[in-house]
């Protein structure tokens, strides 16, 4: 494959997971309403409030740094640059060299960093409510992710999401045990960093609830498109990496012909439905947990995580 | 202190039926009965003030006692020896300008300096200033979360004040006053009738309960005669009205906790109530139906049967709603041993409605100072000891299934004839006291009759007032994030208390 189909693909990428990002959180909401027998809202309302938000005048706090106004798009830039690595419908992408597991928790480590010192910038006290209690989730959902990366490593043998994907769809892997506590850690630590039920409640009004919303009550106009894009934009990162590790059928090889890629981005697209639609059938049965229970719920990832990465040193088919 | 509670001694059907005698009390005698009341010897139902002087309203068992203390500067403080008169202390001081003598708390309390003048019901002074001290919280990393009084949700205004370390709540402090309306000096001079339609918007949730309490002050004052169907049609709309609200806030209360499950399915029953109140009484929360001398819409046929079959439905869907609020574990979590409020806390305070009856205070207006046609029917006041969020939503279900079986008794035993008489002239100076069981708990109306069918004065009594100062203890020890849910299974009226 040439340099530039190369270049295609990936750009084509880049713009698939910007243009779906907003669809799945609209996805999500409808079914939520659906299942709860309200109408709700179309899966196209997402994309109208961030062209609403765009057009809208910033407000901004009279002692807001230049930190409050670069931060929106530091946070964008990070988490856009991250889903983009993940190899939704294809491996073998012109960047995937970069596409390293231990990158992407980096990428989204700066930005969660990037939101938290913004929160704190205007000095509201919800700002930095939201702030201590997302440091406080962060310090247990970031090394379970790191455990869940090693056990993943181990089987592969690569951290590289293209390897690791070409790895899991080969005949070599099959069913582990090891594997298993890995998708449950990662699913948990999935639901912990998007702020859903019951972590967190990205639909509440209500302020002293809230993590991410809190962070964000003082953001408006564009500056709050980007942030809700970029949380969007994480949802889909964490469906499409659970996806392309724990489902990795129909994404095309390096290679591979446009018929292939056609059906690899069509397997693409459903697995976003079952996906959004899981969660919303999750967050709709339980309620949200009280604050000081989500490190225990975190702590429950970082074990498994940790007992997949012991089990491999037992033994490698574990 | 004995002479005092001697003077506890209007019982129920006396002051249901007829025009409330006062007793005269010196100073001495009025700082006696606070000191009563702080050991717990009688209860505190109302304080309030007029161009008379203070009133003071004990109850001991099934009696009432109305102190009235005549004084046009000050009064020996009641909230010295009884906390749960603080607040209105300060609200008779903003409104009347009487200064209650000895008071532990000063600060102002529904004035907040923005009505261009201050005493507006007393003598009229220049208006006070805006700045309000908060209640100190001193201690090594102690932060303050402010709150409102403008909320992200669609509620009500009030101002929260947090002190926290880290998540776990020291301090919590409210101010109120923001929803204030000058209910008293809309009163003051107004008709009968009109006076009906100011005490039904005093709060929007207890509208019946509000109209209601207002009619039975105004019947007692002038010895009116209702006609038996137009009591029996009140108690129909108070019902509904009870329904509607705990359906709706058993689902309100599971939201906040992140459950929106249970919200969805309340909020279609809580419609269904809504759309039978406005079939059978023309209006949705069936504002301006009661009237003194009875109700301003007669029952039909049609809406008889609306109400029977709005009862059928709830009957038949409420039950898995309840089995699924029971096994929620994550739910339970959430609301069990939370917001504790503490049983003594709750008698002293006479907490009202479910949140006393949630923390063993087994008091009911409508069994405990029976008014027609309760005195007539069969029910049970639930009561439970726990006092968490848990228990203020079991005792919500349970009054539910209560309701249910009180509207079904109006519906078969409804008497027939008129549904409202004309009411006769009034002696100006006679007083009547109202008191019914609303959803929230005992709403309180007094009035004094003026002049050509005016009202000279009067006082409408949310049972917020002895709830509100309970949220804030319920809430101490716990965080900062549990407040919302803490706060729902309480929710006191912001508009009934600001006044």
């Amino acid at each position: 494959m040439g340099m530039i189909e190369g270049f295609g693909i990936q750009g084509l990428q880049m713009l698939l997971v910007v243009a779906l990002a907003p669809g799945l959180t609209g996805l999500v909401r409808r079914i939520k309403a659906r299942l709860m027998r309200r109408r709700g809202a179309s899966i196209l309302q997402p994309y109208r409030d961030i062209a609403r938000l765009m057009r809208k005048e910033v407000v901004l706090a009279e002692n807001a740094s230049w930190l409050f106004r670069a931060a929106p798009y530091l946070i964008f830039a990070a988490t856009w640059v991250a889903a983009a690595l993940v190899p939704t419908f294809a491996t073998g992408l012109q960047f995937s060299w970069t596409a390293d597991l231990i990158a992407l928790v980096a990428l989204l480590g700066s930005a969660r960093f990037f939101l938290a010192l913004a929160a704190l910038d205007v000095g509201t006290g919800f700002g930095g409510l939201g702030a201590s209690r997302e440091m406080m989730f962060a310090s247990m959902a970031e090394p379970a992710m790191l455990l869940t990366v090693f056990v993943i490593a181990l089987v592969a043998g690569s951290t590289q999401l293209s390897t690791v994907v070409q790895a899991f769809s080969g005949p070599t892997v099959g069913l582990r045990v090891s594997l298993g506590m890995a998708a449950i850690a990662l699913i948990i630590v999935a639901i912990a960093e998007n702020g859903r039920i019951p972590v967190d409640n990205p639909s509440t009004h209500l302020e002293l609830t809230m993590v991410h919303e809190a962070m964000v009550l003082e953001y408006s106009g564009r500056h709050l498109a980007m942030i809700e894009l970029a949380a969007a934009l994480k949802l889909l990162l964490y469906v499409s990496l659970i996806a392309c590790l724990f489902a990795p059928w129909g994404i095309a090889r390096e290679g591979d012909g446009p018929a292939a890629l056609a059906f690899g981005a069509l397997a693409y697209v459903g697995k976003l439905a079952v996906g959004g639609s899981a969660l919303a059938a999750f967050e709709i049965s339980v309620a949200k947990m009280r604050i000081f229970r989500v490190p225990s719920f975190l702590g429950f990832a970082l074990m498994l995580g940790l007992l997949g990465t012991l089990l491999l040193f037992v033994s490698r088919t574990l | 202190m004995n002479d005092i509670l001697d003077k506890i001694d209007t019982d129920t059907a006396a002051f249901r039926t007829h025009a409330l005698p006062d007793h005269i009390v010196t100073p001495g005698e009025w700082e006696t009965a606070a000191l009563a009341l702080g050991k717990g010897a009688a209860e505190l139902t109302a304080l309030w003030a007029s161009r008379r002087g203070v009133h003071m309203l004990l109850r001991a068992g099934g009696n009432l006692g109305l102190l009235t203390l005549e004084t046009e500067d000050s009064f020996p403080s009641v909230g010295r020896h009884h906390a749960p008169a603080q607040r209105m202390e300060r609200a008779i001081r903003d409104l009347h300008g009487l200064i209650p003598e000895g008071a532990p708390d000063t600060r102002p309390w529904l004035d907040h300096g923005r009505w261009g003048v201050s005493h507006p019901l007393g003598r009229p002074g220049p208006a006070t200033e805006a700045r309000y001290p908060f209640l100190p919280a001193e201690g090594e990393s102690l932060h303050q979360v402010a709150v409102g009084p403008v909320h992200a949700g669609i509620i009500e205004p009030g101002h929260f004040r947090f002190t926290a370390q880290g998540e776990t709540l020291v301090r919590l402090e409210a101010r109120l006053g923001y929803a204030h309306k000058g209910i008293g000096a809309l009163m003051r001079g107004a008709s009968l009738t009109r006076g009906a339609a100011i005490a039904g918007r005093t709060s929007g949730d207890s509208t019946v309960a509000y109209a209601w309490a207002y009619a039975q002050a105004v019947e007692a004052a002038l010895g009116a005669r209702v006609p038996e169907r137009a009591l029996w049609l009140r108690a129909l709309m108070a019902e509904l009205e009870r329904l509607a609200n705990h359906l709706g806030d058993i689902g309100a209360t599971c939201n906040d906790a992140g459950f929106a499950m249970m919200l969805a399915h309340c909020g279609v029953l809580r419609e269904r109530v809504l759309r039978a109140a406005d079939a059978a009484f023309g209006h949705r929360l069936m504002r301006d139906c009661v009237l003194p001398g009875g109700v301003s819409r007669d029952l039909d046929a049609a809406g008889h049967a609306a109400i029977a079959e709005l009862v059928r439905e709830i009957r038949a869907r409420f039950p898995a709603l309840v089995a699924l609020y029971d096994t929620s574990p994550s739910l339970l979590d959430r609301t069990v041993g939370t917001g504790w409020l503490d049983p003594a806390l709750a008698a002293r305070f006479a907490a009202g409605g479910f949140v006393g009856r949630a923390s063993r205070r087994a008091f009911d207006t409508r069994r405990d100072l029976a008014y027609a046609p309760y005195d007539r029917l069969r029910f049970e006041v639930p009561c439970r000891e726990d006092g968490d969020v848990n228990a203020r939503i079991l005792i919500r279900i349970a009054e539910v299934g209560q309701t249910l079986d009180l509207i079904d008794q109006l519906l078969v035993n409804l008497p027939g004839g008129e549904a409202s008489a004309p009411m006769p002239e009034g002696t100006p100076g006679h007083m009547g006291l109202g008191l019914v069981e609303g959803f929230r708990g005992d709403v309180l109306a007094w009035v004094e009759i003026g002049p050509g069918g005016t009202l000279a004065a009067s006082h409408l009594r949310d049972p917020s007032w002895f709830q509100w100062p309970l949220v804030e203890a319920a809430i101490e020890g716990n965080i900062i994030a549990d407040f919302p849910l803490c706060n729902k299974s309480f929710n006191c009226s912001y508009s009934g208390h600001d006044l």
